[in-house]
C-alpha cells in the first residue's frame, strides 16, 4: 500500500514539475503557453548534450539547462508574447507556432541536416540520458521499496515549488508579480516597470519548465516530440488547482497523481487515466474558477 | 460557318478532356523510357519517423545496390519517396498518389499496422501491389500486400516454449501497448502458454505512446509472476525498462521477454536496462555470417553513421526489395498482377539467412530466433530454428502448415468459425 501511495506522490510530483511553470505563466500572466513541452524538451535535450559534449552529469544540468530555457523564454517573450498580452486566444496560436519551430530546429538540427552535417545528440532520433548509479534501483522504508530517482523528482520538485513560493511572496519583485496579477494597468500606475516584470516572470517559468525536462529525461525518452503531451497534462493541473493559485496547483497536481495511482493499481492504468479525466471535468463543472481561486474585486 | 456559343464549348471540353486524358491513357508512363519507377512510403516527419526513416533508408539502400549491379531487365529503378508523416490519413493519399498518378507497379513501405490497414483499400482497388516489411499481428490475407516480416507464429511458437522448458518460467505477466498488434499477439500467447503448461496471471495495457510506467512495474513486482512478456511499442518501451529497473526488478530473477524490443529501442533506452532480457526475431544485428557483417557494413556507410544499428523491419525493408526484382525479372511485364505471380514461390538469400515467399498467402518463411542482450546492445542469439519456419498469420485462430486458412483464393472464411 505504501508503494502504491509512493507512486501516486510520484506521479503528482511530476504533473507539478510541469505544471509549476505554467502556473506562472498562465496563471499570472494569462498567455497560453503551448510552447512550455517544448521548454521542457529543450531542457532534456540540454541534459542529453551537455552530457555528450561536456561529459556531466544530471545535476550539472538542471543549472545549465534553467539558464539556457530561462533565455530562450526571455527571447520569446521579447519577440512574440510581449505584443500579444491580454489576447488569450491569440497567444495560444502564436505560442503553438513556436512550439513547432522549436520541434523543427531540434528535429533538423537547426538547419544543419541541409549541409551534411550532424551535432550527436540532436535530430529526430531517441536519445537517452545515464542516470548515476545511485539515483537507479531502490531503498527500503517500512518494508516497502522506494524508487530512488522517483525520490529524487519529488524533492527536487518540493524544492522548486518552495523557492517559486519564496519569490513570489517574499521577494519585491514577486510583490510586483502579484500586483500584476491583479491588475496590470493599476500596477503600472504604482510605478511599477509592467514590460520588465513580465519579461522575466515569462523567463522565471520557461526556466523551471527547463528543470522539468532535466528530471524527464532521466527517466523517461528524449525525443523532439516528448513536450506535446506533457503540457495538456500541465494546463490540467493549473485549471485545476485555480489560475495564479501556486497552492492551488500544488494541491491539485497532488490530489491527480494520487487518484491516478490509486485507480490503476485497483483496476489498469488505462481507466486512471480516463478518471482522472473525468475528476477534472467535474471540479470544472461545479466549481468553474477551479479549486482555489483569486478573490478578485 | 458561324461558330455558336454552344459549339465552341462543346468542342473546347472536348479538347480540354483530350488533353488532360491522354497522359492518362497513352503514358504506359512508368517502365517507357528504360527506368521502372516504384513507390517508397514510410514516415520521415512525425513521432514513427524514428524508425520508419531507417526502413526508407534500407529501401534505398537495396534499390541503390540492383541498381549498381544493372537495375532490373536492364532497366534502372527509381523510388518515388513520399512521407507518410506518422499519419494513417496521409498514408492513404500518398498511396493514392503513387498508385494513381505515378502509376508505380508496386509500392514499398509502412511499419505500424494502422498505416498499412490505412493504405489497404487503395492496393485492393486498383489491383496494385504492396510490400510490406514489418512484423505484424495476422490475422489478414490480401492478395495485394506482400508480407515480409514474421507473423505471430514465427515470434511465439518457438519463444513462450522456450521460456516455459528452457528457462523455467511458468507464471507469465503479459504487458503491451493498447492497440491491435500487442492484443493479437496476447491472444496467441495465451494459447501457447495453455498448450505448454504454462499460466498467464494478467494481460495489462497501457496507452500507446503513453510512458508513465510506475503503477504497472509495481503491479507486476506484487503479481507473483515469474516472467514478463512484453508486447509493449513505441518510445514507452524505454521508459519501461527504465522503470523496470529503477523499481528494483532484475532480468535475472524476473526476465521481460520481448516482441518489439529491437536494437534500435536499446540504443534508445541505454543498454544497461536490458542486459539479461530476451526478444524474439528472425533476425538480429548480432547474426554471425559474412553475409550479416557485409550488410551491416553497407548500410553504415550507407547512413554515413557508423554507429548505427541494423533490426528486423529494417533487414526486411533490405531483402524485399530484391525478392521484388527477382520477380520483377521472371514476370513477363513488370505488372503489379505480374510481380505478383511471380513473387510466389521467390528465394533470396538474405542477411537473416535463406528467406522464401509462401506461394498461398504471400508472407515469408522466415527462421525465428531468440536473442539476449548483452552490455555493448547487441544481442546474443541463444536459440534459432535450423531453418525457415512457414507463415501462418492465422495460427491464432487454429491456422497449421497442412490446414492454410489464407490461399491463393484468398481467406477461407468458414474455418475461421470453427
Amino acid at each position: 500500500m505504501l508503494e502504491v501511495l509512493f507512486i501516486g506522490l510520484s506521479l503528482g510530483s511530476i504533473l507539478l514539475l510541469v505544471a509549476l511553470g505554467l502556473a506562472i505563466t498562465y496563471g499570472a500572466m494569462g498567455v497560453i503557453n503551448m510552447a512550455h513541452g517544448e521548454m521542457v524538451m529543450v531542457g532534456a535535450y540540454v541534459t542529453v548534450l551537455s552530457g555528450i559534449w561536456l561529459g556531466t552529469n544530471i545535476f550539472v544540468a538542471i543549472p545549465l539547462a534553467f539558464i539556457v530555457t530561462a533565455l530562450l523564454g526571455l527571447l520569446i517573450e521579447r519577440v512574440v508574447v510581449r505584443r500579444l498580452y491580454g489576447r488569450l486566444l491569440d497567444t495560444l496560436l502564436a505560442t503553438w507556432g513556436i512550439a513547432i519551430l522549436i520541434q523543427q530546429a531540434v528535429r533538423l538540427e537547426f538547419g544543419l541536416t541541409f549541409l551534411g552535417i550532424h551535432i550527436q545528440g540532436l535530430g529526430p532520433g531517441l536519445q537517452n540520458v545515464a542516470v548515476p548509479p545511485f539515483l537507479q534501483g531502490t531503498f527500503s522504508i517500512l518494508g516497502a521499496d522506494i524508487n530512488r530517482y522517483r525520490t529524487f523528482i519529488i524533492l527536487v520538485t518540493a524544492f522548486l515549488a518552495l523557492m517559486t513560493w519564496f519569490i513570489i511572496y517574499r521577494t519585491a519583485i514577486g510583490t510586483q508579480v502579484r500586483a500584476i496579477i491583479r491588475n496590470p494597468k493599476m500596477a503600472a500606475a504604482c510605478g511599477i516597470d509592467v514590460t520588465r516584470v513580465n519579461a522575466l516572470t515569462f523567463a522565471f517559468g520557461s526556466g523551471l519548465a527547463g528543470v522539468a525536462g532535466v528530471m524527464m529525461s532521466g527517466f523517461k525518452t528524449v525525443f523532439p516530440d516528448m513536450g506535446t503531451s506533457m503540457v495538456v497534462d500541465g494546463f490540467l493541473v493549473v485549471v485545476m488547482g485555480g489560475v495564479g493559485s501556486l497552492l492551488g496547483s500544488v494541491l491539485s497536481a497532488g490530489i491527480l497523481g494520487e487518484i491516478n495511482g490509486l485507480v490503476a493499481a485497483a483496476t489498469n492504468d488505462i481507466l486512471a487515466r480516463a478518471v482522472v479525466f473525468g475528476v477534472v471535468i467535474a471540479i470544472i463543472v461545479l466549481k468553474p474558477k477551479g479549486l482555489f481561486a483569486l478573490k478578485g474585486r | 460557318m458561324a461558330i455558336d456559343r454552344r459549339r465552341f464549348l462543346r468542342n473546347g471540353l472536348l479538347a480540354t478532356g483530350t488533353v488532360i486524358t491522354s497522359p492518362w491513357v497513352f503514358q504506359t508512363g512508368a517502365r517507357a523510357a528504360g527506368e521502372v519507377k516504384v513507390g517508397v512510403l514510410f514516415s520521415l516527419t512525425g513521432g514513427l519517423s524514428i524508425i520508419e526513416k531507417s526502413l526508407h533508408d534500407a529501401t534505398l539502400m537495396a534499390i541503390s545496390e540492383i541498381n549498381a549491379a544493372g537495375g532490373v531487365k536492364g532497366m534502372k529503378i527509381t523510388a518515388i519517396a513520399e512521407d507518410g508523416a506518422s499519419d494513417p490519413k496521409t498514408y492513404n493519399e500518398k498511396a493514392s498518389k503513387l498508385v494513381i498518378q505515378d502509376k508505380v507497379p508496386t509500392v514499398f513501405g509502412s511499419y505500424t499496422s494502422a498505416s498499412r490497414k490505412a493504405v489497404l483499400p487503395v492496393f485492393e482497388k486498383r489491383n496494385n501491389l504492396y510490400f510490406y516489411p514489418t512484423y505484424y499481428e495476422g490475422f489478414e490475407c490480401s492478395k495485394n500486400v506482400v508480407y515480409t516480416g514474421a507473423v505471430p507464429n514465427q515470434q511465439l511458437s518457438n519463444f513462450i516454449p522456450w521460456i516455459i522448458k528452457t528457462l523455467g518460467k511458468k507464471k507469465f505477466f503479459i504487458v503491451g501497448s493498447n492497440y491491435i498488434y500487442p492484443r493479437e499477439m496476447a491472444k496467441v500467447s495465451k494459447i501457447l502458454i495453455e498448450k505448454n503448461g504454462g499460466e498467464w496471471i494478467a494481460d495489462e495495457y497501457l496507452e500507446l505512446g503513453h510512458s508513465e510506467w510506475g503503477s504497472m512495474v509495481n503491479k507486476i513486482k506484487s503479481s507473483g509472476c515469474d516472467v514478463v512478456l512484453s508486447n509493449v511499442v513505441g518510445d514507452s518501451v524505454v521508459a519501461f525498462y527504465r522503470e523496470y529497473k529503477n523499481q528494483g526488478l532484475t532480468h535475472d530473477k524476473l526476465p521481460i521477454c520481448a516482441t518489439v524490443t529491437s536494437e534500435i529501442e536499446i540504443a534508445a533506452m541505454g543498454a544497461e536496462y536490458a542486459v539479461g532480457s530476451y526478444t524474439s526475431f528472425p533476425y538480429f544485428q548480432a547474426i554471425d555470417t559474412d553475409r550479416n557483417k557485409a550488410f551491416v557494413e553497407r548500410y553504415r556507410a550507407f547512413v554515413k553513421d557508423p554507429k548505427a544499428v541494423t533490426h528486423h523491419a529494417l533487414e526486411s525493408s533490405y531483402f524485399q526489395v530484391f525478392l521484388w526484382k527477382q520477380a520483377a525479372e521472371k514476370a513477363a511485364e513488370i505488372t503489379p498482377v505480374g510481380i505478383r505471380e511471380a513473387v510466389k514461390g521467390q528465394e533470396f538469400d538474405a542477411p537473416n539467412g535463406h528467406v522464401k515467399i509462401d506461394p498461398d498467402n504471400l508472407h515469408t518463411y522466415l527462421t525465428p530466433r531468440i536473442a539476449q542482450w548483452l552490455p555493448d546492445g547487441q544481442g546474443k542469439i541463444i536459440d534459432a530454428y535450423k531453418e525457415p519456419v512457414v507463415p501462418l498469420p492465422y495460427v491464432a485462430y487454429g491456422e497449421t502448415p497442412t490446414n492454410l486458412f489464407c490461399t491463393g483464393k484468398g481467406l477461407e472464411t468458414a474455418k475461421l468459425k470453427t
